[in-house]
């Protein structure tokens, strides 16, 4: 459904990605893993196109894109097919809770508010925010706005999910309920991308894993072998600390 | 002597209230609320960077803030003529003073335009927003918010500033006072009173900022 090939983006003189390939086919938990720094993130924004790649090229549901040179106008399609979560959630700070996720629904995607609302409102209720609706971004704990950001993102039944290091900014308390209501979309059969530092929802959640270094894709393959049996020695290292001397 | 003050003051009272609110009170409105869509639309130019506009929004905001107010209104009132644009007095005020306020609410609203976090703009992206989408329900709402405690200061500084179209003959609270003052001849009671009746106005703008902010305000109020 998502292939992305040999993308590339610098900042000035820093290549930050080298030609990174990607997969996500329909159904797909993947997760991108990797140490700080080795282009995760920029992948991920570039594929929304909040970053603009420099080269490479992304197809979508079949229908193929130069990298740095997609029209405006299908940056906004392809836009309303997906949804990201932020892991700094950037929920609408002047919106309530409900009006954050009624809002794509209504001036993008010209729902009529009747109808936004009630998806709205069963979309906080999946995600156990139905008792707050009403309050504002500023009036929620941080677990609480990445769970509205999720119902934003899933409210408008998008093709794919991405998420960026969805628990990075939170407590480790409050990261359970946010990896809790991600567990749940998994089993509904939603299609995510996910860059994490949860090695424990990567290993029991995901089906796919890549791992990323320095710009480049180290390794890549279903969840279970490359956790079981890394082929490279830096992704053993990675994700078995002490694995190495083995 | 008393008596005749208080005569004085009890006959100039309407005199000077009523070019308040027949002048005053209209040319401060107007002359606001075009400076308003200047200072909205400049703003805007700016932050998105067009490059043409955003060159001539700075030319346009380094002329109007860098010269007096009172040369302003006379170049436009007594200048213009010679150009063949000859404007009423009142006219000529509306259009110095919403030129002269715009240039300085421009500057106001984009730093409050670039105040809001970068992650609003990509969070309506991500939403399926457009640019122009998000900008209208997300950040110039929040910007509006930031920007309304010194939108408010202008206004009020502007109430007073109207004083000075007195000097293109626009008989406006100022000009009544001293029209009334050159008949009977009693500066100190006369511009007290019209000062009086100035911070009547400026208290109740106060009032208004205060109510206006607890409204714009209650996205930001922390619970409990």
């Amino acid at each position: 459904m998502l292939e992305v090939k040999g993308i590339r983006k610098s900042f000035g003189a820093l290549e930050v990605l080298k030609g990174v390939d990607l997969t996500v086919n329909r159904g797909d938990v993947a997760v991108i893993l990797g140490p700080s720094g080795s282009g995760k993130t920029t992948l991920l924004r570039c594929v929304n196109f909040l970053e603009t790649a420099d080269g490479g090229t992304l197809a979508f549901d079949g229908e193929e894109f130069r990298l740095g040179h997609v029209p405006r106008r299908d940056v906004l399609r392809l836009r309303r097919k997906t949804a990201f979560v932020f892991q700094s959630y950037n929920l609408f700070l002047n919106k309530t809770a409900l009006e954050n996720v009624t809002e794509g629904l209504i001036v993008a995607r010209k729902m009529p508010k009747a109808q936004a609302v009630e998806l709205g409102r069963r979309a906080l209720d999946r995600v156990g925010m139905s008792g707050r609706m009403d309050h504002y971004p500023s009036q929620l704990s941080g677990g609480q706005q990445q769970r509205v950001a999720i119902a934003r993102a899933m409210a408008a039944d998008p093709e794919i999910i991405y998420f960026d290091e969805p628990t990075s900014a939170l407590d480790p308390e409050l990261t359970g309920e946010v990896l809790a209501v991600m567990r749940r979309l998994a089993e509904d059969g939603v299609t995510m991308l996910v860059v994490t530092h949860e090695l424990g929802f990567a290993r029991t959640v995901s089906n796919q894993v890549v791992f990323m270094e320095d710009g480049a894709v180290v390794e890549a393959g279903p969840t279970r072998e490359v956790f079981e049996r890394p082929r490279e020695a830096r992704t053993r290292a990675f994700l078995q600390p002490g694995g190495q001397s083995e | 002597m008393d008596e005749r003050l208080l005569g004085i003051v009890l006959d100039s009272f309407p005199k000077i209230l009523i070019p308040g609110l027949t002048a005053t009170i209209p040319l401060t409105v107007i002359a606001f609320s075009l400076a308003m869509v200047i200072a909205v639309a400049a703003a805007l130019a700016q932050f998105a960077r067009v490059p043409a506009v955003t060159q001539l929004c700075r030319f346009y905001i380094w002329v109007f803030r860098g010269t007096p107010l009172l040369v302003q209104l006379f170049v436009v009132f007594y200048g213009l003529p010679r150009v063949g644009i000859t404007l009423d007095p009142f006219p000529a005020a509306v259009v110095v003073f919403s030129l002269n306020e715009g240039a300085y609410c421009a500057e106001t609203v984009r730093a409050a335009l670039e105040a809001v976090p970068a992650g609003q703009l990509e969070a309506g992206y991500c939403a399926g927003m457009s640019y122009l989408q998000t900008m209208r329900r997300i950040i110039l709402p929040q910007a509006m918010r930031t920007a309304f405690p010194s939108l408010s200061n202008s206004l009020i500084a502007m109430v007073k500033d109207t004083s000075l179209a007195s000097n293109i003959t626009v008989v406006e609270m100022f000009r009544a006072a001293e029209q009334i003052n050159a008949v009977v001849y009693e500066p100190l009671v006369l511009y007290i009173e019209v000062g009086l009746v100035y911070l009547l106005l400026s208290t109740a703008l106060t009032w208004l900022q205060g109510v206006g902010e607890r409204r714009l305000g209650a996205y930001q109020r922390q619970e409990g």
